[in-house]
C-alpha cells in the first residue's frame, strides 16, 4: 500500500517550495520588461536620469533574481526526488517542455544577466539594451515552457498510455505545445507578474515621494509603473476570464468547486458573489448571485448549463467502473504481453484507467473494490470546496482592486498630480497585494487539480516516491530553515537598497574622487 | 508518422548527448566550482577575494544552466533514470541542492554589505556551494559504477533500499575526491587565465599542481578498483535495441570485471582514459610553466577523458541495480519514446548552436583579467 503520510508530506513540501519560488518569479517576469522600457527611454533620450532609474531598479531586480534562480533549482529536481513515479509515468511528455525551457529560455536569461550587470561600461547603450531585452525575453519564455508543462497536467492532450512501458507517451507534440489551457495560463500568469512588478515600482516610488526624497526619479518611475500596471492589470483579469472559459472543456470539477456549485446551474447560469459552502450538507448557504454572468464567462453563451458537483461525481463513478475494466485488461497484458484479446479490451477503456487507479487509495487491487469504495473514490474527485471558493474570491477581488489602483495612478500621473498624499499612502500599502493574489492563484490552480497529479490520468497519491516520513521531515525542516533565512536576508537587502536610494552609487563615486584627489575612472 | 531516425540510433545519440551535457557542465560550471572551492585558500584579503570572485562573477550563472539542462534532459530523454536516481539518492541530492542554493545568493549578497563577518559568511557559502556538489557528484558516479540498491515492481515503481551513509565507501570516496581534484585543477587553470598575477595566482598554482597530481593518482587507483574490484554488470540474453522501454524485459547479471569488456571489444575506447591521464599531466605542466593555455587545455581534456571513461566503461548500462540486476537501466530499456527522443533531438540541434554562439559572445565582451584596481573604479563588481 502507498504510505499516505509520505504523500501528504511530499505535497506539503512541493507546495512550500513552489509557493516560495513563486514569491520571486513574478517580480522577475515583470521587472525585466520594465527595465527594458526604462532603458529604452534612456537610449532614446540619452538623459542620465533614465540610466540611474534603470540601474536602481536593476539592483532590486538582481537581489530578487538570484533567489528565483536558487529556488528554481529545487523545483527542477524535486520531481525526480519526491515524485519519482510521476516522473516515470509522464516523463515522456512532461520532461520535454522542461528541457526546452532550459535550452531555449534559461540559458538565454542566465547567460545575459551577468552581462546586464557587468556590461554597462563594456557595451554601447544599444548593445546593452539588447542584452537587457534578452534577459526579459528569456525569463518570459521560461514561464511559457513551465506553463506548457503545467498546462499539460491540467489538460493532458496529445498523449496515450502504453501498456508495454507502463507510462504515458507522446502522440501529438503540437497538441501539447498549443494546449489551450497552457496558452491561457501563460498569458494570465505573466500578466500577473507584470502587475506585481508595477506595484513594487509604484509603491517604492510613492514611498520616496511621501518622504520628499528623489522626486525626479520617483515621479518618472511612477509614470512608467502606472502605464505598465494599468495595461497589465486589465489583461490579467481579461485573460483570467479566458482561463475560466478554458476550464469548462476539461476541468468542470474545478470550476464547480471554485463556484461551490453543488447542482448543475441551468442556463443562463448565475455567478455566486458570496456564500458559505458547507461540506456536511453539500450546500452553499446565504448565496448572493449575479444572474447570467457565470454562463457568459464559462460557456460564452446564455443558453448552456454549467454542471454541478453532484452530477460530476456521478460521471466520475461511471468512469471508475470502466477504469476497473481497464485495470483488469492491463494486468492481463502485464502477465502476458502477447495477450491480444486483453490488449483489444484495454484500447476500448484506456481513457478511464486513471479513474480506476483512484481506487488504489482504498484497496490494493481495484478489481476487488466494493460499491462503497467506488462511491468514496468518486467523491474523492471533488477538491476542497471552501478553500477553492475563498481563494478564488481573494484572487479575483485583488485583481479588480489593482485595476482601480492603476486607473487612479494613470489619471494622477497624466494630470501631473504625482504627489497626491492619500494615493501615495495607498500605493505603499498595496505592495503585498499582488503576492497574495498570485499565491491564491497558484492554490486555486493546483489544489483545484486534486486529487489528480495529471487530470484524469494519474492520481497524486500514486505519483510520490517510495520515501519515508523521516526523509520528508528532514528535508521539509531544512528547506524551511534555509529558505526562511534567505528570505530575511533578501528583504533586508532590498530595504537597504531602497534606503540608500538611487543615487548612492554616484555619491560614493564622487566621494572617492574627492578623497583620492583624482578622477575615479582611470 | 515515420521518423527519419530509427529508435536504436536515437537512443545512442541521446546517450551521447547526456555525455555532452555532463561534460559541458564540468567544463563550464566546473571551473566555477573549482574557483569557489579554492577561494578561502588562495585569497586572504578582501580585495583578493573579490578579485577571485569576479573572475567568474559575470558568467557562472549561464554556466550553471548546463547542470539544470542536464537534469531536465535526463528527465525528458531518460525519465526512468531521472526517477530512480533522484529519489534513490534522495538525501544526497538534497545536500547538493542546499549547497547549490547557497551559491547564487553568496555571489550576489556578499559585497552588498561592508562588514567582515558578513563577507566571510558568504565566502564560506561559496566554498560549500562549490566543494560539496563537486564531492557528492563524484560519490554519486562511484555509486552508479557499483550499482544502486533499487528494485522495480511490475508497475515500474522504484523502491530504494540504501541509506545516505551507505553511499560512502572507499571506492566512492575516491571517486568523490577525484571529482574535487579534477575541478580544482580546472578552477586553478581558469584563475591563471582570468586572475591578476601575484600572490593569489602563486597560491592557486601550488594548489592546482597538487590537485593535478592527485587527479592522476586517484584516477589510477579508481581505475584499478574498477578493473580488479567486485563490480560490473553484463546483459545475458538477447537485446532488442529498439524494444519498448521496460527494464524488466532485459536479463542482466552481476559480473565482476565486466566494466572492462568494452575496451576489449572496441579498443578505440581506450582514448578516453588516456585522455584523462594525459590531460591532467598537461595541466600539471601548464601550472609548472605558468602557461594558462596549457593548464586550461590540459584540465579540460582531463575532465572530458575522465567523464567519458565512466560512460564508455558502463555502456550500455546507465544505472545498474546492485540488489536486483534485472531492474538495471540501460540505453536500450530506459529511454523516452521514439517520438520524444526525435523531437528533443531537433530542439537540441536548433538551440544548442545558438547557446554556444551567444555564450561565446558574452565571454568575448567580458574578456580580460579581473584586477584589484578595477574593484575601486567599477561599482558593478561583486
Amino acid at each position: 500500500m502507498i504510505d499516505l503520510a509520505v504523500v501528504d508530506l511530499s505535497r506539503l513540501q512541493f507546495a512550500l517550495t513552489a509557493l516560495y519560488h513563486f514569491l520571486f518569479v513574478p517580480l522577475t517576469l515583470g521587472l525585466s520588461f520594465m527595465l527594458v522600457i526604462m532603458e529604452s527611454i534612456y537610449v532614446m533620450t540619452r538623459r542620465p536620469i533614465w540610466r540611474t532609474i534603470t540601474r536602481f531598479w536593476g539592483t532590486i531586480f538582481g537581489i530578487n533574481f538570484v533567489l528565483g534562480v536558487a529556488t528554481g533549482l529545487t523545483m527542477e529536481f524535486q520531481f525526480g526526488m519526491n515524485w519519482s513515479y510521476y516522473s516515470h509515468y509522464v516523463g515522456d511528455i512532461f520532461g520535454a517542455p522542461l528541457a526546452i525551457e532550459g535550452l531555449m529560455a534559461f540559458f538565454l536569461e542566465a547567460t545575459f544577466v551577468g552581462l546586464m550587470f557587468f556590461g554597462w561600461d563594456k557595451l554601447k547603450p544599444h548593445a546593452h539594451l539588447f542584452v537587457t531585452f534578452m534577459v526579459a525575453l528569456g525569463t518570459n519564455l521560461s514561464a511559457l515552457w513551465i506553463l506548457v508543462a503545467n498546462g499539460w497536467m491540467q489538460n493532458p492532450v496529445g498523449a496515450a498510455f502504453n501498456p508495454d512501458t507502463m507510462r504515458m507517451e507522446i502522440t501529438d507534440f503540437m497538441a501539447v505545445i498549443f494546449n489551450p489551457v497552457a496558452q491561457a495560463k501563460f498569458v494570465h500568469t505573466v500578466s500577473a507578474g507584470y502587475v506585481c512588478a508595477a506595484v513594487v515600482v509604484l509603491g517604492i516610488s510613492a514611498f520616496y515621494l511621501l518622504k520628499g526624497k528623489h522626486k525626479g526619479f520617483a515621479k518618472r518611475s511612477m509614470t512608467v509603473a502606472a502605464a505598465f500596471g494599468l495595461l497589465s492589470s486589465l489583461s490579467v483579469v481579461v485573460l483570467g476570464d479566458e482561463s475560466g472559459y478554458a476550464l469548462t472543456d476539461n476541468q468542470k470539477m474545478k470550476l464547480a468547486a471554485l463556484e461551490a456549485m453543488w447542482r448543475t446551474e441551468e442556463a443562463p447560469a448565475g455567478l455566486t458573489l458570496f456564500g458559505l459552502p458547507n461540506l456536511e450538507d453539500r450546500h452553499t448557504h446565504f448565496e448572493v448571485k449575479v444572474p447570467y454572468v457565470l454562463g457568459l464567462i464559462s460557456t460564452r453563451s446564455i443558453d448552456k448549463p454549467v454542471e454541478g458537483i453532484l452530477e460530476l461525481v456521478a460521471v466520475a463513478e461511471d468512469r471508475i467502473e470502466r477504469g476497473v475494466v481497464a485495470y483488469d485488461a492491463l494486468e492481463k497484458v502485464k502477465a502476458d504481453p502477447t495477450d491480444m484479446a486483453a490488449r483489444g479490451q484495454f484500447e476500448t477503456v484506456r481513457n478511464d484507467l486513471g479513474y480506476g487507479l483512484l481506487l488504489k487509495r482504498y484497496v490494493e487491487d481495484p478489481r476487488a473494490a466494493t460499491p462503497d469504495q467506488i462511491k468514496l473514490a468518486a467523491w474523492s474527485t471533488v477538491p476542497n470546496v471552501p478553500l477553492m471558493f475563498w481563494v478564488f474570491r481573494f484572487m479575483a477581488g485583488i485583481g479588480f482592486l489593482m485595476i482601480g489602483l492603476f486607473g487612479a495612478a494613470f489619471v494622477l500621473c497624466t494630470l501631473r498630480k504625482h504627489e497626491t498624499k492619500w494615493f501615495l499612502r495607498l500605493a505603499v500599502l498595496a505592495i503585498p497585494l499582488p503576492w497574495i493574489a498570485i499565491e491564491a492563484g497558484w492554490l486555486l490552480a493546483e489544489v483545484g487539480r486534486q486529487p489528480w497529479a495529471v487530470e484524469g490520468v494519474l492520481p497524486t497519491f500514486l505519483g510520490a516516491s517510495s520515501l519515508t516520513v523521516a526523509h520528508l521531515w528532514t528535508t521539509i525542516i531544512c528547506f524551511t530553515l534555509l529558505y526562511g533565512a534567505l528570505a530575511v536576508v533578501e528583504v533586508g537587502l532590498i530595504l537597504r537598497a531602497v534606503k540608500k536610494g538611487p543615487f548612492a552609487e554616484q555619491e560614493a563615486r564622487e566621494e572617492d574622487a574627492r578623497t583620492e584627489g583624482e578622477p575615479a575612472v582611470a | 508518422m515515420e521518423l527519419p531516425l530509427d529508435y536504436t540510433t536515437l537512443r545512442l545519440i541521446w546517450w551521447g548527448l547526456l555525455g555532452v551535457l555532463l561534460i559541458g557542465f564540468a567544463l563550464t560550471d566546473g571551473f566555477d566550482m573549482g574557483v569557489g572551492a579554492l577561494l578561502p585558500f588562495v585569497a586572504k584579503k578582501d580585495e583578493e577575494r573579490r578579485m577571485v570572485i569576479n573572475t567568474i562573477g559575470a558568467t557562472w550563472e549561464g554556466n550553471q544552466v548546463w547542470f539544470i539542462v542536464g537534469g531536465a534532459a535526463i528527465f525528458a530523454a531518460w525519465p526512468q533514470v531521472y526517477a530512480v536516481s533522484f529519489s534513490g539518492f534522495y538525501l544526497a541530492m538534497f545536500l547538493v541542492l542546499s549547497a547549490l542554493i547557497l551559491r547564487p545568493v553568496s555571489f550576489k549578497y556578499r559585497s552588498k554589505r561592508p562588514e567582515a563577518r558578513w563577507r566571510s559568511m558568504w565566502d564560506w557559502g561559496l566554498f560549500i556551494g562549490s566543494f560539496v556538489p563537486a564531492l557528492v557528484f563524484g560519490v554519486a558516479v562511484g555509486n552508479v559504477l557499483l550499482g544502486a540498491p533499487f528494485r522495480l515492481t511490475s508497475d515500474l515503481r522504484s523502491f530504494y533500499e540504501g541509506s545516505l551513509l551507505g553511499l560512502f565507501s572507499p571506492f566512492t570516496l575516491i571517486c568523490g575526491l577525484l571529482s574535487v581534484s579534477m575541478l580544482v585543477l580546472h578552477g586553478a587553470a581558469w584563475l591563471s587565465i582570468k586572475g591578476e598575477e601575484g600572490p593569489v595566482l602563486k597560491r592557486a598554482r601550488a594548489i592546482g599542481t597538487a590537485a593535478g597530481a592527485a587527479s592522476l593518482v586517484l584516477f589510477a587507483i579508481g581505475g584499478a578498483m574498477v578493473a580488479f574490484g567486485d563490480m560490473g554488470f553484463r546483459i545475458t540474453g538477447v537485446v532488442d535495441t529498439a524494444g519498448a522501454s521496460n527494464p524488466l524485459r532485459t536479463a542482466v547479471e552481476a559480473a565482476p570485471g565486466a566494466w572492462m569488456d568494452n575496451y576489449g571489444r572496441y579498443p578505440w575506447m581506450l582514448i578516453a582514459p588516456v585522455l584523462g591521464f594525459a590531460g591532467a599531466a598537461v595541466g600539471l605542466l601548464g601550472m609548472w610553466r605558468k602557461s594558462a593555455a596549457l593548464a586550461f587545455g590540459g584540465s579540460s581534456a582531463s575532465a572530458v577523458g575522465i567523464i567519458s571513461t565512466v560512460g564508455l566503461s558502463m555502456f550500455p548500462f546507465i544505472l545498474p541495480s546492485s540488489i536486483d540486476a534485472q531492474s538495471s537501466l540501460t540505453v536500450w530499456n530506459a529511454s523516452s519514446s521514439h517520438t520524444t527522443l526525435f523531437i528533443m533531438l531537433i530542439v537540441v540541434a536548433v538551440f544548442l548552436p545558438f547557446v554556444l554562439l551567444y555564450t561565446s559572445w558574452v565571454y568575448k565582451v567580458l574578456w580580460g583579467r579581473s584586477t584589484m584596481d578595477a574593484l575601486k573604479t567599477n561599482p558593478d563588481l561583486y
